[in-house]
């Protein structure tokens, strides 16, 4: 058994357990040591995990794929996830349990990883249900105030029925195409109605990971009601990873046109319901919920053009990974900001906040992809699949969509940005205000590198 | 040389972004990356030579074919340098204002990023400034405007932002069908991709043409005009109606008549009827305004359709070369000349609403009194924006209705039409404010000072010396070069 491929997940796993029993050990006025030993975990796993970015190999009996795709996914989960903890010591300051927070954010962590490298459908399951767990007790995890109670209820509800349909999926493949190796299903996939069924499941199971219609509807009260540390996190990396396996499985079957169709119209139905949705939002937390709704949908365009047009993975994983960035940004200015949630509160908040106000503002405008802010590259090689293969009406409507984003953007910033205001607004500074500037540091490196990075993305998928 | 004309203007405006400056050292930081942007570009006029010149190329991102390209040909040098000196004059244009080191940062942000967009050669860089233009603009709108500002500037930026992604998706589409991907101006004007007629053509060069059209504005896409230029702040509107809205028939020439000759030739007579809609409409609509500053800008609108009927008629394939040649001429020399006269007209109007914050034209009148050197700026000005022999719009409008004569007898008559209206509204408007009796709460008007007086005299006196002598002007364009070998059948 080659144990040293999955180092970067052991490495997560351990520093989880570790974390955990700290927790269980240390004051709990002394539980910031939790979160720098968390952080050190993840430095570990990148390393490894950069290491081993140029195997190519399945790997553990055909289950785990050691590709480009998930070298890349390991470093922006384990690196964002880095950035979530980061905003997290000064939140959870008062919280009973402010060490185990930690431990659960690695443990999700770790669902996601596995769940992008999945080359196997138990294997997926595996990492789905692990990230899912996981993602609830992170939404609830402020058990005395409602709104975050309803979140994870929310997302319980939704993530239950969801993870039982891919399941059932996951059965009705392996029933009809006799293997749940990717390797073996590759292109062997029947084009029977019952395989057809079982990969629809499949794709509801993921797309709940991802936020996209029909599964959608925990995503703004997760955004809103989650403790602002891990509604970044549950908006961000779970939908990577989300992505990723969602290629995998689309890829699988290149033969059946249907599943790019399913796909491009879940893009449309998602990138629009999201936008609607956020137009008329008076709470920011909200809004940033429905418009990462928003941006799935977006980043759905790459998932349906799989195979079709030769840069979709690259384009995939590129945006992902800007709206990962953004989003962070995004919601790390919340974070600073004491997780300040009505539009109205941000009046004016440029004179007396400078800092959060303009991280805000290169986040959205990142989000809207206006240049030379590196959102606009993602969604530039975005729309370029999109239009390679076929799709220009998808492009349109992303076009369109786009133009409303802007609105709802624009409507938080403007008043922030021209409006004025007398009362003084607190922050939380600390590690949070270090992360909220590492974070904006990172999208700017991003804008600055995109050449480098985009010829580094991976063109080919395992198997 | 050209990189440096972009350079210092955002230097400049990343400093004052930092720096902690004084008002007056602000504004002449701001002024003065202008000036030296200018002198660049001087350098490079005077260097000469033909077709693209002062090409400079570092590649971005090799993989998808984007680089760092500038260059020049007459057109686009022509531009970036009316550009320049209108950002001269709109720095250095005396105003009160809250936040001064933020609004000259802005100010000279667009400086550099509007030169970029006149001499890039990259499709995907012209986008990016394209782009950037709209953030500048938003942000001068929203914080210094005035009335109902942030409401005009956000109708502006979805506007435009809506028209500029439909012109991603067109340059996207072109650059997916040259032999291979490329984003370089150059080689697509070159070679024009899809050349074969049918849907897809027509389709692109549909985006483009809405695309741009918003940007110019034409009718029906015009109505984030108006407010944003009512609630804007004189030296952003002077940068708004002279600089961005070039952008848009800047495009309009450079991508669509230059990289898909054919699918403009088949589209050119609709593109034509939008033009002659446009001058009559805004200069009917413009008629109508009691607002000073709403009045000159429909006649924006107007003075911007001569330029599309004069783009449509030069690729329209139709008619003698030399008819087209004249058209596309009089098309540039009307942006040049638009920049430059509604550039002093909203200054003007940005002077006047310095002294008494109103634009209502009735509370007005008699203002020849107390203000003559105010009365004769802006009587120069509404003469030369309405067409009189001797001053820039006439050479314009003579050229684009010599060739529009040639090639569509019809839409050239009609359109005709609307240089009467423009007169008749430019009249009533000085009379409105100059003429007539002084009311009683005008009467501490002052006339303009001599900052004032020295930077719209520069702007006059070009207005006067292209009027009289635009040879200069007509070889630096040089528009015989501009029209695409392959539209040259007719």
């Amino acid at each position: 058994m080659p144990i040293g491929d999955l180092a970067p997940e052991l490495a997560v796993l351990l520093t989880a357990v570790t974390v955990l029993l700290l927790a269980m050990v240390l004051a709990q006025r002394h539980h910031g040591w939790c979160a720098a030993l968390a952080l050190s975990g993840l430095a570990v796993a990148a390393g490894i995990a950069h290491a081993q970015a140029v195997a190519y190999r399945l790997t553990f009996s055909g289950t785990f794929a050691l590709d480009g795709a998930t070298a890349w996914a390991r470093l922006l989960i384990v690196g964002l996830t880095a950035l979530c903890i980061g905003m997290s010591p000064r939140w959870f300051a008062s919280d009973r349990r402010h060490g185990e927070v930690y431990a659960m954010f690695l443990f999700s962590a770790l669902g996601a990883m596995a769940m992008a490298g999945a080359a196997d459908l138990m294997e997926l399951v595996i990492g789905v249900l692990l990230s899912s767990v996981t993602g609830y007790v992170l939404a609830a995890y402020h058990r005395d105030w409602a709104i975050s109670l309803e979140a994870g209820m929310k997302y319980f509800l939704v993530g239950a029925l969801a993870n039982a349909l891919l399941v059932i999926g996951v059965v009705l493949v392996m029933g009809t195409a006799g293997s749940t190796a990717y390797s073996e299903l590759s292109g062997s996939i029947p084009e029977s109605p019952l395989a057809l069924t079982g990969l629809a499941l499949i794709l509801t199971g993921l797309f709940f990971k991802m936020g996209a219609v029909p599964a959608h509807t925990w995503v703004p009260d997760v955004a809103e009601g989650a403790p602002v540390p891990a509604a970044a996190f549950l908006t961000v990396v779970p939908k990577i990873a989300g992505s990723i396996a969602l290629y995998r499985v689309v890829a699988l079957a290149p033969g059946i046109e249907a599943l790019g169709l399913l796909v491009a119209l879940v893009a449309a139905v998602t990138m629009t319901v999201g936008n609607l949705s956020a137009l008329w939002q008076e709470d920011v937390r909200r809004l940033l919920g429905w418009s990462s709704v928003s941006q799935t949908g977006y980043a759905l365009m790459a998932v349906a053009v799989a195979g079709l047009a030769p840069q979709a993975l690259p384009a995939l994983i590129a945006f992902m990974g800007v709206y990962g960035i953004a989003n962070i940004v995004a919601f790390a200015s919340v974070a600073e900001l004491r997780g300040r949630t009505s539009i109205t509160d941000y009046a004016g908040l440029l004179g007396s906040r400078p800092g959060p106000v303009v991280a805000l503002a290169v986040a959205f405008l990142s989000l809207v992809g206006i240049p030379p802010l590196v959102g606009f590259f993602g969604k530039l090689v975005l729309f370029t699949a999109a239009l390679e293969a076929g799709l220009a009406w998808l492009a349109i409507l992303a076009v369109a969509n786009t133009v409303l984003s802007l609105f709802y953007y624009l409507r938080v910033l403007s008043p922030a940005v021209f409006g004025s205001s007398e009362t003084e607004a607190a922050s939380l500074s600390g590690s949070a205000r270090v992360t909220l500037w590492l974070s904006l540091a990172l999208l700017l490196a991003a804008t600055i590198a995109w050449s480098p990075l985009w010829s580094a993305l991976p063109a080919v998928l395992l198997p | 040389m050209l990189t440096f004309a972009i350079l210092i203007p955002l230097l400049a405006a990343g400093t004052l972004a930092v720096a902690p400056l004084g008002e007056t050292v602000s504004r002449w930081t701001a002024t003065g990356a202008a000036a030296l942007s200018l002198l660049a570009l001087v350098v490079v006029w005077i260097s000469g030579g033909e077709g693209f010149r002062a090409v400079a190329e570092v590649p971005w991102v090799p993989e998808l074919g984007i680089a760092w390209r500038v260059g020049v040909d007459g057109m686009s040098l022509a531009l970036a340098l009316m550009s320049a000196l209108l950002f001269v004059v709109a720095t250095a244009w005396p105003i009160d204002l809250h936040n001064a080191r933020a609004y000259y940062a802005w100010m000279a942000f667009l400086a550099g990023v509007s030169i970029g967009l006149f001499v890039t050669l990259d499709l995907i860089v012209f986008y990016v400034f394209f782009d950037l233009s709209l953030v500048g603009m938003y942000f001068l709108i929203g914080r210094w405007g005035h009335g109902e500002a942030q409401h005009a500037a956000l109708k502006f930026f979805v506007y435009t932002l809506a028209g500029s992604l439909l012109i991603l998706i067109g340059i996207i589409v072109l650059a997916l069908n040259m032999p291979t991907l490329t984003f370089d101006m150059r080689a697509m004007i070159d070679s024009p991709p899809l050349a074969a007629a049918g849907l897809v053509p027509g389709l692109v060069f549909l985006a483009f043409v809405i695309g741009f059209g918003i940007k110019t504005p034409i009718f029906p896409f015009h109505t984030w005009l108006p407010p944003a230029h009512v609630n804007a702040p004189g030296p952003a509107s002077a940068i708004l109606a002279g600089v961005l809205l070039k952008m848009g028939t800047y495009g309009l020439i450079r991508i669509p008549l230059q990289m898909m000759p054919e699918t403009f030739a088949r589209w050119a007579l609709p593109l034509g009827i939008v033009g002659v809609i446009s001058i009559l409409w805004g200069s009917i609509v413009a008629f109508a305004q009691d607002n000073m500053k709403r009045r000159i800008a429909y006649t924006s609108v107007n003075h911007m359709g001569y330029t599309v009927l004069g783009i449509a008629v030069a690729g329209s394939a139709l008619g003698s070369e030399a008819a087209r040649q004249l058209a596309l001429t009089g098309a540039v020399v009307e942006m040049i000349a638009h920049g430059l006269i509604t550039g002093a007209l909203f200054l003007i109007a940005g002077a006047v609403w310095q002294r008494t914050a109103d634009y209502h034209l009735p509370n007005f009148g008699g203002l020849a009194g107390p203000a003559p050197r105010l009365t004769g700026a802006a009587t120069l000005a509404a003469f030369a924006s309405l067409g009189l022999p001797g001053l820039a719009g006439f050479v314009a409008e003579l050229h684009i209705f010599l060739g529009a004569f040639a090639v569509y007898p019809w839409l050239a008559a009609i359109g005709l039409l609307g240089i009467l209206i423009t007169a008749a509204l430019f009249l009533r408007m000085l009379r409105q404010m100059f003429f007539g009796d002084l009311p009683k709460e005008r009467a501490d008007f002052t006339d303009l000072a001599g900052v004032e007086v020295a930077l719209l005299t520069a702007l006059l006196a070009l207005i006067v010396l292209i009027g009289v002598w635009p040879v200069w002007l007509l070889g630096l364009i040089d528009a015989g070069l501009l029209i695409p070998v392959s539209g040259a059948g007719g």
